[in-house]
């Protein structure tokens, strides 16, 4: 039986093979399909979410290494229609083109400024280095980070 | 000859295929459904509004009301296919361009027809109808359009061109619905038409100060004589509003939410998943499989062998793998034994090809060009340099993997792809399946990057034949091994250089010999052809052009700027070698070949304008700062390169250390696309070329020996990260040129720029790509 917190909810499923990548029982299983696939060997950083708060390539974990922990997917960063400081961001500095990558990219910054309240480029350059942007809006999710960050401040 | 009967019966079309489409199911209300089904197309609602366009209105029961127009768009469109498909050619020169649907609420709904792959034409395309239909962008809403070419025309997104193409059509189809309402007000009020205009979503008269919104009108509108209605007048460019300001992305919401919007995002009840394994050598057949062993693995309801149609663009041979669940197939496939007949596979071999390359002459087997006395004119010149320049196979590596869902029953098809032409997927899909054109649907997803490989839906026809053969919806999802094993790419290619300066170091003389590959030992491979009038051929009195060809069997294609994305490098970079050569300041040199401004090709809008060059070469030098002093082993280049319509100069700034390691710091952009229609798009779109051109510069190539392509994954095809991104200026020329796309032309300066840099950085000189390939490293 795997037991998983998905975005809140518990989840309970005896119909999933132990070494199911993450990726596939959010996508296939779940029916949460904003995390994406692209590269299946952890190294393009779409298929990001966060396990117990801790941003990692959902293609490269197990069912089995997720069971009985929090899962956040982007479907699940926003409270309810309350997007996240990031989201919000994204949307008004107009970050994405081809945007397949962004759910990925906002999952790996969310972790950072949730680390990080107040992360310097370098700090911003680093966490962000596992997320290829292949249309590359590499500078526009810097400034949407920074955005974030000092909105944040300013709700403070 | 097209008539007004035949649109109307043409027009009758949208309806139905409004009907068919479930993705417009769920955004478009119950009632609307309706009505656009009881709608019966009247001749009589159908008029010639001017010489070229064509307007219809039609009443939505239950209230609304929908707009389609027409304009001639042949022209532009051969233009927009020649880089793909040079032979496209069609009869029917009539397309509708525009649908508004405008509802009693006031909102307003526009058709986005043209795949959205991340260029942003589902915002910039609807932000002009928005802006001559004077509405607020507030209460527009965008939807896709289904596919069908019969009624809305060309629906591909390729070569830059569809903004070019629909410019003038979007307009007068947004001041003819504009025109529309305020008739239908001006009738209501009984006052004279010329004496109202509008507000955004609003009809004003300012004698009276009467005021009705659009959606009020919707009914009035839809029963005006259209014979009468006065040719619309299209907005003077200094009162827009919408056009040339920053406007968001209208999917942005929901991409940054994880909505479903993607082709791999699709689902159908009973959906299995399958997998589709070719040769890694493009050709080569199934001998052997272990089929058996594979369909008794958990979750597996099928693994069967296709001989396919044998066309790189359709369906090779292969082995199919369906299952319960993607993990099921992906854990099949390691089971997966094929043993394969490689007799008819590619043997292509790029380092033999190269070495092949090198031993050839400053003469091609063929002369694409020569003017002047180039012989003589190089035996006397006091000044020559010789270069020869190389840059490898590349992929297109869009992030989403190519994938197709498809459902077959009872004779028919419906298919959903992220795919640049949906609309040419439509005979092929039938031509593979064997069925009637009409029993095939494709839905339009977007498209997690398409950069030239969504031109071709070989991944479509795949799906298909699946469907087709296990009688259930299945979606096809390609691994990215599979998606860089089975690309079609940009093709490597070689050119050996001369050039010749006279004693006040001018160019006088320039000879290329392009070796090139092809598939037919006649014609080049896609995107491994160069134009005879290539800059800087028109420009230099002395002029040789030649290619050879190299037999190849691998597939190649468009691959973002194709051509260009290679020959700025090496056309740009020798400029700077002769500009080195000479002692000459490159902006001086660029623009002294460049001359008086004037149009390079008469007649030809989309040709490169000298004048236009210019300007925007002078715009980077100025911003990039070009001719201050940098410290030592910083360097700056310049490159310029027109291409889809669009003149852009870039300067590089770099930094290059003692061990060879290269940090690119900033690059300018000056680009002239004639009006930006939405900055924010347009910024974003050329800060990604130059990213991506610094990416494919500095670390990729792809190795091809034995006709297998390596390596297949991003652990080492290695793009660039967010640490290795320079700072990028953008700054447009204001021109009241034609609008033209800006998804490709600023990507070709960027490699010739920063390899100018280099230069003037540390004196070495560049000629073969990557940079990682010639001894430089990239900071982590």
């Amino acid at each position: 039986m795997l037991r998983l917190l998905v975005n809140g909810n518990r989840i309970e499923r005896d119909d999933i093979d132990p070494d199911t990548p993450l990726l596939w029982v959010l996508r296939d299983s779940l029916n949460l399909v904003g995390t994406k696939y692209g590269c299946g060997i952890g190294a393009c950083g779409a298929c990001t979410v966060h396990l117990d708060g801790r941003p990692v390539r959902s293609c490269s974990i197990t069912a089995k290494q997720a069971d009985g922990r929090a899962v956040t997917t982007i479907e699940g960063l926003a409270e309810g229609s309350d997007l996240h400081p990031l989201q919000r961001a994204w949307i008004d500095l107009d970050v994405a083109q081809c945007g397949y990558c962004q759910a990925g990219q906002i999952m790996s910054a969310a972790a950072l400024l949730a680390k990080n309240p107040r992360p310097s480029d370098a700090d911003i350059a680093k966490a962000m280095a596992g997320n290829l942007c292949r249309c590359g809006t590499y500078l526009r999710i810097q400034q949407a980070i920074r955005k974030a960050t000092s909105d944040k401040r300013e709700d403070a | 000859m097209s008539t007004p009967t035949n649109r109307a019966k043409r027009a009758s079309v949208p309806e139905s295929a409004l009907l068919l489409d479930p993705y417009l199911d769920s955004i478009i209300e119950p009632a609307d459904h309706r009505a656009i089904e009881d709608h019966t197309p009247q001749p009589d609602r159908f008029a010639q509004l001017d010489r070229r366009g064509f307007l219809r209105a039609s009443a939505l029961a239950g209230g609304g009301l929908m707009v389609t127009y027409w304009m001639p768009v042949r022209e532009a469109r051969a233009n927009a296919e020649s880089d793909v498909n040079p032979s496209a050619a069609r009869e029917n020169s009539f397309e509708p361009n525009a649908y508004v649907r405008i509802t009693p609420d006031g909102y307003i709904s526009l058709f986005a027809t043209a795949p959205e792959i991340g260029q942003g034409v589902k915002t910039s395309l609807p932000m002009i109808l928005a802006e001559e239909l004077d509405a607020d962008w507030n209460r527009v809403r965008v939807e896709q359009a289904p596919i069908d070419p019969q009624v809305y025309g060309r629906q591909s997104a390729g070569g830059s061109r569809t903004l070019a193409s629909s410019w003038t059509a979007l307009r007068k189809a947004g001041a003819s619905a504009r025109a529309l309402l305020i008739e239908a007000a001006a009738q209501r009020w009984q006052v004279p038409s010329s004496e109202c205009t509008t507000e955004p979503c609003v009809v004003v008269h300012p004698p009276t100060g009467l005021r009705l919104d659009y959606g009020a009108l919707t009914d009035a509108a839809a029963r005006i004589d259209l014979a009468k209605l006065a040719e619309p007048t299209l907005k003077d460019p200094k009162d827009f509003r919408i056009l040339g300001t920053r406007v968001t992305g209208v999917d942005n919401r929901a991409l940054v939410t994880g909505q479903p919007l993607f082709g791999i995002d699709q689902t159908l009840p009973g959906l299995l998943h399958a997998a589709y394994v070719k040769c890694p050598a493009r050709g080569g057949r199934v001998a052997k499989a272990n089929l058996d062993e594979v369909r008794a693995l958990p979750g597996v309801r099928n693994a069967f062998s296709l001989t396919g149609t044998g066309m790189p663009t359709e369906v090779m041979p292969g082995v199919a793998i369906v299952a319960d669940s993607t993990w099921a197939v992906l854990r099949a496939r390691e089971a997966l034994r094929i043993e394969w007949d490689e007799s008819s596979a590619a043997k292509d071999s790029f380092s033999k090809a190269s070495e092949q390359a090198r031993g050839l002459g400053p003469r091609g087997a063929e002369t694409l060009r020569e003017t002047g006395e180039v012989d003589a004119t190089f035996e006397g010149a006091p000044k020559t340099v010789e270069g020869f320049y190389s840059y490898p196979f590349v992929a297109h590596a869009p992030l989403e993997p190519q994938n197709c869902t498809a459902w077959f029953k009872q004779g028919a098809i419906e298919l959903w792809a992220p795919t640049q032409t949906p609309d040419r997927a439509l005979p092929v899909i039938a031509k593979v399946l064997d069925i009637p054109q009409d029993r095939v649907t494709v839905h339009q997803t977007r498209a997690g990057g398409g950069f030239g490989r969504r031109l071709i839906n070989d991944p479509m026809c795949e799906a298909a034949l699946i469907s087709q053969r296990v009688g259930a919806p299945i979606k096809l999802l390609w691994t990215r091994e599979d998606d860089t094993a089975h690309d079609f790419y940009r093709v490597g290619g070689f050119h050996r250089l001369r050039g010749a300066l006279n004693a006040e170091g001018k160019l006088v003389a320039w000879q290329d010999h392009f070796i090139s590959f092809s598939h037919d030992g006649k014609s080049p491979v896609s995107g491994g052809n160069i134009s005879e009038t290539e800059f800087p051929a028109l420009l230099v009195e002395n002029f040789h052009l030649s290619q050879s060809l190299l037999p190849l069997a691998t597939p190649c294609g468009p691959w973002r700027a194709p051509r260009s994305n290679a020959i700025a490098f090496v056309v740009q970079c020798f400029m700077d070698e002769l500009a080195c050569e000479a002692g000459r300041d490159q902006v001086e040199f660029w623009l002294e070949l460049l001359g008086e401004p004037r149009w390079l090709e008469s007649g030809n809008p989309y040709a490169l304008h000298t004048g236009r060059a210019a300007a925007v070469i002078r715009l980077a030098a100025e911003k990039s700062g070009w001719g201050e002093k940098l410290a030592p082993r910083h360097g700056r280049g310049l490159a310029f390169h027109f291409s889809h319509a669009g003149h852009f100069a870039e300067v590089a700034e770099v930094h290059v250390d003692e061990s060879k390691r290269i940090s690119v710091t900033r690059v300018t952009v000056a680009g002239d696309i004639g009006p930006v229609i939405n900055p924010s798009g347009a910024e974003n779109q050329c800060e990604g070329a130059v990213i991506d051109g610094l990416s494919t510069m500095l670390g990729l190539a792809l190795e091809l020996e034995d006709g297998r392509i390596s390596p297949l994954n991003f652990d080492r095809y290695r793009l660039l990260r967010m640490p290795q991104t320079p700072r990028v200026d953008v700054h447009f020329v204001k021109s009241d040129f034609a609008p033209s796309g800006v998804g490709e032309p600023a990507l070709p300066p960027l490699a010739p720029a920063v390899c100018n840099a280099i230069f003037a950085a540390t004196g070495e000189r560049v000629r073969s790509l990557p940079l990682v390939g010639a001894g430089f490293r990239t900071r982590a």
